[in-house]
């Protein structure tokens, strides 16, 4: 069945850059412009500009919408203040991770969360279905663009003065008015720009003038796996737990929230298996559902523009998981060794 | 710097994408224009080892790029007299010049007469049109 591809508020612009576009969680995206690894050095060294507009944006407003939050999501959101934001899972009875999301506080009683695009629809009637008296969720993916403009020169191109990760604030970028949020997906400095669809256009147009290589999503997958930022769909799923995807410090244990109960015991009993990054010591690029021997599978794999070398991570028995660990992926038919890291796969010279 | 389209009028053509130059009873063999731009810059050739035997129609070897994995089809049997290692080590040179630098593998043909089913550069720009 082939599904009409929708299109961001952006397309045309992306068209005109000369952009390669390709099918992505229902939309038609920008997959590179000039390549995949120019526009991943450009956001490790300049800045980089993603349209990120087909991202889900879903409100959950009015006076029990913290507490209805608190009982869905996985990290504790009584401790995020107006004007900050906290990474956080929407989790199942099983301790699964529906979607790993951001949900900003805008204000009492007034949160805004940004969803996978693929999650969009899932979470938005999750949430729906269960949403209390006293509180509205609302789907308004369709009334935003959003714009994530990364690199350690991203501040200084758009003009704005430095803040902390994870604050958020109404602004103005070249006349227009945005929601300038200190988040990213690719480990370096940044901003994520949030405007009226409607402006969206003007405000790509303005970043762009401003001297930031637009950037596809092969450099937004490789960037965050370099820095083992999980990708839902691959590494985590409704069928992996958080304490084995390496993500409990987002889950705050000492609240009650659904499948707690199931996260508490893998906890106590130590996972099965986990998340490992690793590193090819061989030639070869490893990619998602290669076995790895031992009993495990690659769940993200590229190759490290960075590095120079395959990179991934997959699942792996806990004895395994361990940095220095050597590995064995079968990489079509061909044994070839990796090793375990620690986290982030790629760290920054300083 | 990646290279301008093109697709010499010396060489021979498989639909698959894949070139030939033939010089007597050997042939250098390598990727076309077109496969490069659609995988994009190289991060890694899988190459056949020199001595194994490469057969028409079927894959001798991998070239992936940072999103991308692609089987190289042989365009003509034969026996791999070499491979170029300068390819192994810096697959974008295929990027570069996918013609010239970045020949893959040089073979002695096993069927010569094999050459007479390849495209010419006229008929694969027509093929190429198509995609």
């Amino acid at each position: 069945m082939e599904a009409t591809l929708r299109r961001t508020p952006l397309f045309d612009r992306h068209v005109a850059l000369g952009a390669r576009m390709v099918p992505f969680a229902g939309y038609e995206m920008p997959v590179q412009y000039e390549g995949v690894i120019e526009e991943h050095k450009a956001v490790r060294t300049d800045a980089g500009a993603f349209d990120v507009s087909h991202m889900g944006e879903i409100h959950v407003d009015g006076p029990t919408a913290q507490a209805f939050l608190q009982e869905m999501l996985s990290n504790d959101i009584d401790r995020v203040e107006d004007g900050h934001a906290q990474y956080t899972l929407l989790t199942n009875e099983s301790g699964g991770i529906v979607d790993d999301l951001i949900a900003y506080r805008l204000g009492l009683g007034q949160f805004y969360l940004v969803v996978n695009a693929s999650n969009r629809e899932p979470v938005f009637t999750w949430l729906k279905e269960l949403e209390p008296r006293g509180c509205e969720v609302r789907d308004a993916s369709d009334e935003y663009g959003l714009v994530a403009v990364q690199g350690p020169r991203s501040l200084e191109r758009l003009g704005l003065p430095d803040a902390p990760a994870f604050t958020h604030a109404m602004g103005e970028l070249d006349g227009i008015e945005v929601m300038i949020a200190r988040t990213g997906y690719t480990g370096e400095a940044g901003v994520e720009l949030c405007c009226a669809e409607d402006d969206a256009g003007e405000l790509w147009d303005a970043v762009m003038a401003r001297g930031v290589t637009p950037c596809g999503l092969g450099a937004r997958d490789t960037l965050r796996l370099e820095v083992c930022y999980p990708l839902h769909g691959n590494d985590i799923t409704p069928e992996t737990d958080a304490i084995s995807a390496g993500l409990g410090w987002a889950c705050a244990l000492d609240t009650e929230f659904t499948g707690v109960d199931v996260l508490r015991r893998i906890k106590e009993e130590g996972p099965r298996r986990k998340l490992a990054p690793f590193v090819m010591e061989e030639r070869g690029v490893p990619r998602q559902g290669m076995p790895i021997e031992g009993g495990g599978e690659v769940t993200s794999g590229t190759h490290s523009p960075m590095l120079d070398v395959g990179i991934g991570m997959g699942y792996v028995p806990s004895a395994l998981a361990s940095a220095d660990t050597e590995l064995v992926i079968d990489v079509r038919g061909k044994p070839r060794r990796a090793r375990v890291v620690k986290k982030p796969i790629y760290r920054k010279e300083t | 710097m990646p290279a301008a389209e093109s697709y010499p009028d010396e060489l021979r053509y498989h639909s698959e994408h894949d070139w030939a130059r033939v010089d007597g009873d050997e042939a250098t063999l390598g990727v076309t224009w077109f496969a490069q731009d659609a995988l994009g810059e190289l991060v890694h050739y899988e190459a056949p080892e020199a001595g194994s035997t490469v057969t028409k129609d079927a894959s001798y070897g991998e070239v992936e790029s940072v999103k991308a994995v692609s089987d190289i089809i042989a365009p003509l049997s034969g026996e791999v007299l070499e491979v170029n290692a300068k390819v192994v080590d810096e697959p974008e040179t295929v990027n570069d010049d996918p013609y010239g630098e970045g020949w893959l593998i040089r073979i002695r043909m096993s069927d010569p007469g094999e050459i007479d089913s390849l495209m010419d550069a006229d008929a694969y720009r027509a093929h190429v049109a198509e995609q």
